[in-house]
């Protein structure tokens, strides 16, 4: 009886907010690292196809990317609705794909340049014949190791 | 009077009240701005270059497993019409003929896979294709995996094991020139 009286008439009871900005900054730091800014701006409509043999990208810096698809309305009136490659963020053709390669090559520390990995974000409704010319450019510059981006279907299991 | 002032300094504090409305503006426009994507994909190691064709002729025909695509995204299977959904079953008693019939690949090791497409297939259908004979190949080393190993196959099992069952039923897919008779 004497006990519970006594306690109520001392403590004032608030919860120390001390260790609050350490905890958001914590959050704040898992999301600064875990998370990657979009380096390039879409410019290509892209879609990739469901697919369920999925392999994952580890390190994100041995990749490089190469879109193809239709352009987005606002580039329609200048490029074509025609299906365009873009590497890196503006429109390329073939030809300039062993620049780009090289660019990303020097990038990457020498030791892990047999591991990078070109991402191949290709519409689903893009016909074969681009993807082919890409894929011919990419075996001449000796980019052997591809990844045909997909996702996961949904519907399936 | 010089001291008063001094000890008041460092009585001071500064408020760390705001701190934390701080930290979350920054948390919430790292929130915002930046997307998680998923980077997923089929890996596929393509053949280097170079400029003779590749002679398939000199390999015995029960041991080819032709797939070509047309630009209206139909499938030919060993000259036969096949639907890509049928493709994984087919192309896995192709590898592996149980029944050891005198049309199917001799062995998983001497099984090719040749794929040729059209110019004017769709990325999809090409995707959906290539995407059916790696699962046939990949159910064939899972059931490989657990029938040697007892544990299903996966990329972290030990390389060793890896390599064994690779080796037992090698993935061997031979992409040709596409055709080009449906360019749009």
């Amino acid at each position: 009886m004497s006990k519970f009286s006594k306690k109520r008439g001392k403590a004032s009871p608030e919860v120390s907010t001390a260790s609050l900005p350490d905890i958001i900054f914590m959050l704040l730091f898992f999301f600064m690292v875990v998370t990657v800014l979009r380096d390039a701006e879409l410019k290509v409509k892209v879609s990739t196809p469901f697919a369920s043999e999925l392999t994952k990208l580890e390190e994100k810096s041995l990749v490089n990317y190469v879109y193809i698809g239709r352009p987005v309305k606002k580039y329609q009136n200048l490029y074509g609705t025609k299906p365009r490659i873009q590497l890196g963020d503006k429109f390329a053709t073939v030809a300039d794909i062993p620049l780009f390669l090289e660019k990303h090559k020097v990038k990457v520390p020498e030791a892990k340049r047999p591991k990078i990995t070109s991402s191949l974000r290709v519409d689903g409704e893009v016909t074969m014949g681009i993807v082919q010319d890409v894929k011919t450019q990419l075996r001449k510059s000796g980019q052997l190791k591809v990844n045909y981006s997909a996702k996961k279907d949904p519907n399936v299991n | 009077m010089a001291k008063s002032r001094t000890r008041d300094r460092m009585k001071n504090e500064i408020n760390a009240g705001s701190m934390a409305d701080i930290a979350f503006l920054l948390l919430i426009f790292f929130l915002v701005t930046t997307t998680i994507v998923e980077d997923k994909g089929i890996t596929v190691k393509l053949p280097p270059w170079s400029e003779e064709e590749p002679d398939i002729t000199r390999l015995k025909e029960r041991n080819v497993y032709a797939v070509l695509v047309n630009a209206q995204n139909q499938l030919l299977v060993r000259g036969e019409p096949m639907r890509v959904r049928d493709l994984k079953n087919n192309a896995k008693e192709f590898i592996s003929n149980p029944q050891k019939r005198s049309d199917l690949a001799e062995k998983p090791t001497k099984a090719i896979i040749s794929l040729k497409n059209d110019r004017g297939t769709n990325y999809d259908t090409y995707l959906r294709v290539y995407n059916e004979l790696k699962a046939a190949y990949n159910e064939l080393w899972d059931e490989l995996s657990r029938r040697k190993f007892g544990v299903p196959y996966s990329d972290d099992l030990p390389l060793a094991y890896r390599k064994a069952i690779k080796g037992e039923i090698p993935f061997v897919l031979s992409e040709a020139e596409p055709t080009n008779f449906g360019e749009e």
